[in-house]
């Protein structure tokens, strides 16, 4: 991994890992992050790690920006020797696959999107070469996810598959973005999944929906009443295909805020994921469903 | 109860200095786009420069203050009036319980920013009084204010200066063209050379797509990009990078061809390359441009950044020092 430093302006350094996406420079920039909010560094303001890269926002009247520069590029080197170890989670997120909401939104937006005839889930499954929706939703349910990165807009986590390069779904950006999208969309661009935490504007691909809020700035939530974004860089997500009644289900469930969500305590090793991915992948999901 | 909002302006909403340190989880800064001006109308009135004020974009509120108070109002040039008196923009001014703060069009600028002594009563939400609307987060009750909202403000003990001013070479609006400094950088590298010195030659104009979360661009030539395969995860036009942070100020082109100028209440990563970003200094003008203004981009180092930075801050110390 060759890692490029940049300015960007006077108060902020932008460092790309790698300029193309994978577990190894995720876990280096989580790495690395984890590194600088342990050292309080004098003058830094935010650490934001993302998916292959990440960024730190400083006061440059607290410390030159070449001085942080150094100290960055010293935790870099500290960070090529630790272990790729994290204690994380893993958490059950239900899906309502192909849902109404989507379906209505993705039909007004059709003209913005490379193929109008269709619905998004017909065009992915397509070109990535699923025989069907069925066995497409499959694929993208099957293995588990990392949170590479949690931003855009509030609490808005993006999604890295952990399967092999071949096995990655891969799918454009709609043509022009949608000026909405409804809240909670399961989503789909480049290489990431995403859940849109807010209404809003969008351009990645929908493909569900789930019931369980990710974002209260309230704190009324009883899972956000301590702090109102749920996903942070480095939790594992698994999703789970439910259908309508298991959504109303759930979504009265949250709206009595007696929904709790399913989250396991998991201690992931990324040589021993490496070593055999499904069957890591399998211990993932028998820890989230087993005792 | 303070301050009865009449008429609420076209976006206008409660700020102060803003929320740093949660931007790893999406939520912005937020708070004053010109944080000079913010700063300053609180001095004016013996406030704390952190206390939150309001922040009106292109047209002014209408409120009625229901306790005597005192006011002052900075950045863009918007002539307040109490009870269709004129008073003067950048100087404290008092205003009596029944009487009403309005104000003229906008003559030069983009937002004026209302400081009420005490400072607005909002809950603090993770360290800031400021608005985020995108994520109805912080100020009064996370949106912009409407007709029939209800103020609260600080009791104080300081008792304000009537006519105290800030001179007119400290205050700051853009040129004509405004010109606006930038480092590149970031993905500055995907660019030909050619596309990137005309990028920094061009006349843009503001888009009326400009807000609290970016200002778009236009009327520039489209960039040209340096041919690649792109790498995985990026996507597939050129303009596509693997998804990362943004920094405040960061220039995206998606599709190469029209610049968007991340601002307070930015998106905190996306999928769009950018060729470098706005230096901390002249971060405040920008909130203070007009759509269809003509706009130059010109390139800085680090040693023109920092050096402005610092004319920056000894411009608001003097404030400071005038002031205090």
């Amino acid at each position: 991994m060759s890692v490029r430093y940049s300015f960007g302006g006077d108060d902020h350094i932008f460092v790309e890992i790698e300029e193309q996406m994978s577990l190894d420079a995720f876990f280096k920039s989580l790495s690395i992050t984890n590194s600088v909010r342990e050292s309080q560094i004098g003058g830094v303001t935010e650490i934001c790690p993302a998916n292959a890269s990440y960024q730190i926002k400083f006061n440059p009247d607290i410390i030159k920006p070449r001085d942080l520069l150094l100290e960055l590029k010293k935790l870099e080197q500290d960070a090529e020797s630790s272990k790729q170890q994290l204690k994380t989670r893993v958490v059950d997120v239900p899906v309502l696959y192909n849902d109404p909401w989507t379906h209505e939104t993705l039909m007004r937006f059709r003209e913005r999107h490379q193929d109008p005839s269709g619905t998004d889930l017909d065009y992915a499954a397509r070109i990535n070469g699923f025989d069907s929706i069925g066995s497409f939703i499959e694929a993208h349910a099957e293995s588990p996810w990392f949170v590479t990165m949690v931003g855009f807009v509030a609490g808005l986590p993006f999604m890295y598959q952990m399967v092999d390069r071949d096995r990655q779904i891969e799918v454009p950006k709609y043509l022009r973005p949608r000026t909405d999208t409804p809240k909670l969309t399961v989503g789909y661009g480049g290489c990431f999944s995403c859940i849109y935490s807010v209404r809003g504007a969008g351009g990645y691909q929908m493909f569900g929906i789930t019931p369980m809020p990710i974002y209260d700035p309230d704190q009324r939530i009883s899972y956000l009443r301590e702090f109102m974004v749920f996903f942070h860089p480095g939790d594992i997500v698994k999703f789970r295909p439910i259908d309508r009644e298991t959504y109303d289900e759930y979504l009265n469930q949250v709206e009595s805020n007696a929904y709790e969500p399913k989250i396991k305590d998991f201690d992931f090793s990324l040589d021993d994921f490496y070593s055999d991915r499904d069957q890591y992948n399998r211990n993932i999901g028998e820890a989230l469903n087993g005792d | 109860m303070a301050i009865r909002i009449k008429e609420s302006g076209l976006a206008t909403s409660v700020q102060d200095l803003g929320r740093p340190g949660y931007y790893h989880l999406g939520i912005p800064i937020s708070g004053a786009m010109d944080r000079f001006a913010m700063r300053a109308a609180n001095l004016l009135i013996g406030n704390d420069e952190s206390d939150a004020g309001l922040e009106a974009v292109f047209m002014g509120p209408v409120m009625e203050f229901t306790e005597d108070s005192f006011v002052a109002v900075t950045g863009a040039e918007m002539q307040p009036r109490v009870d269709g008196e004129p008073r003067e923009t950048w100087t404290s001014f008092p205003i009596k319980a029944g009487q009403t703060l309005s104000f003229d069009f906008l003559k030069k600028g983009a937002r004026i920013y209302i400081a009420i002594k005490g400072g607005i009563d909002v809950p603090v939400v993770l360290g800031s009084r400021a608005t985020y609307a995108l994520g109805a987060l912080g100020g009064l009750d996370g949106r912009s204010l409407r007709p029939g909202d209800e103020l609260q403000t600080w009791a104080s003990v300081v008792k304000p200066v009537e006519g105290a001013t800030v001179p007119a070479d400290l205050r700051r609006l853009p040129g004509n063209p405004a010109q606006i400094r930038v480092m590149p950088g970031l993905y500055w590298h995907r660019l030909t050379e050619e596309s990137g010195s005309l990028f920094f030659r061009d006349i843009w104009k503001v888009a009326t797509e400009a807000d609290r979360i970016g200002y778009r661009f236009r009327g520039g030539n489209a960039l040209q990009f340096v041919e690649r395969k792109q790498p995985f995860g990026a996507g597939s036009d050129p303009s596509n990078i693997v998804d990362s942070c943004y920094p405040y100020g960061s220039i995206q082109v998606p599709s190469g061809t029209e610049p968007i100028v991340l601002h307070r209440d930015a998106v905190s990563g996306g999928g769009y390359f950018m060729l470098g970003t706005v230096i901390s200094s002249d971060m405040d003008l920008i909130g203070q441009l007009q759509p269809n203004m003509e706009t130059r981009f010109v390139a800085v180092n680090m040693e023109e950044a920092i050096s402005a930075r610092e004319q920056r801050n000894a411009n608001l110390n003097q404030v400071r020092k005038l002031l205090n």
